[in-house]
């Protein structure tokens, strides 16, 4: 029990916040949105393709707001 | 308080945190809910639709065409659409009803005491109120024609039951 209040204690100290679904304005932004620009995303994909053999596999579908 | 007692009280105080309002529990007082805006003077006995709402929320852009054939259809019969504005700021609000006007009532939640207190999960969310102010029924998120089946069905028990 003292390990379980210890651990509510770090993560409740950790700085994590908790945005509310109504807060999320700023995350909604077009700004946010990490394919907003093709060039640099196509830059950033041949990047990790030609450095580390990697391909696919990233980003997740929705946008900022977390709508839905 | 024991250690255990302590850790169990705030585990119990976690969840009622992050728990949103559901079917039958009494809908907030929007009297005393500071909202911006004209709220209809005859709630009572009303079966009320309040939809929480903002300008940055794609899925809140496609309800309101549905929002508005609802209100049409049903305004005469005795239910209310409330939409619950979230916006930070007033203007972005502004903006979008002038790109998406709204024939139901729109009111906003400033200092978001109402959103708070339903703790809704997702945007948009609406609750749909029987005539004594109670919950009962709950949209998380908006899902075009099978929202709107929901709605119609939904609206029709609560008339049939008044």
């Amino acid at each position: 029990m003292k390990r379980l209040a210890t651990l509510l204690l770090v993560l409740a100290a950790s700085g994590c916040a908790n945005v509310k679904p109504w807060e999320r304005q700023t995350l909604a932004d077009y700004t946010m949105r990490g394919d907003r620009d093709p060039i640099a995303e196509k830059n950033a994909e041949h990047m990790w393709f030609s450095r580390e053999s990697a391909s696919g596999g990233k980003g997740v579908g929705g946008g900022g707001c977390g709508c839905n | 308080m024991s250690l255990n007692k302590a850790v169990l009280a705030l585990a119990l105080l976690a969840v009622a945190a992050t728990s949103q309002l559901k079917v039958g529990d009494a809908f907030p007082s929007l009297a005393d809910s500071k909202l911006e805006g004209q709220l209809p003077a005859d709630l009572a006995g009303k079966i009320v639709i309040v939809d929480f709402w903002a300008s940055w929320c794609s899925p809140c852009k496609a309800s309101f065409p549905v929002l508005n054939e609802l209100h049409q259809q049903y305004a005469d019969k005795g239910v209310v659409i409330l939409g619950v504005n979230v916006d930070e700021k007033r203007a972005d609000m502004d903006g979008f009803l002038k790109q998406h006007p709204a024939t139901f009532t729109i009111v906003r939640d400033a200092e978001k005491k109402l959103v708070a207190r339903a703790n809704i999960n997702t945007m948009p969310t609406s609750f749909i109120l029987d005539a004594t102010g109670k919950v009962r029924f709950v949209h998380n998120g908006f899902h075009g024609d099978t929202t709107k089946k929901q709605y119609i069905t939904e609206i029709d028990e609560l008339l049939k039951a008044k």
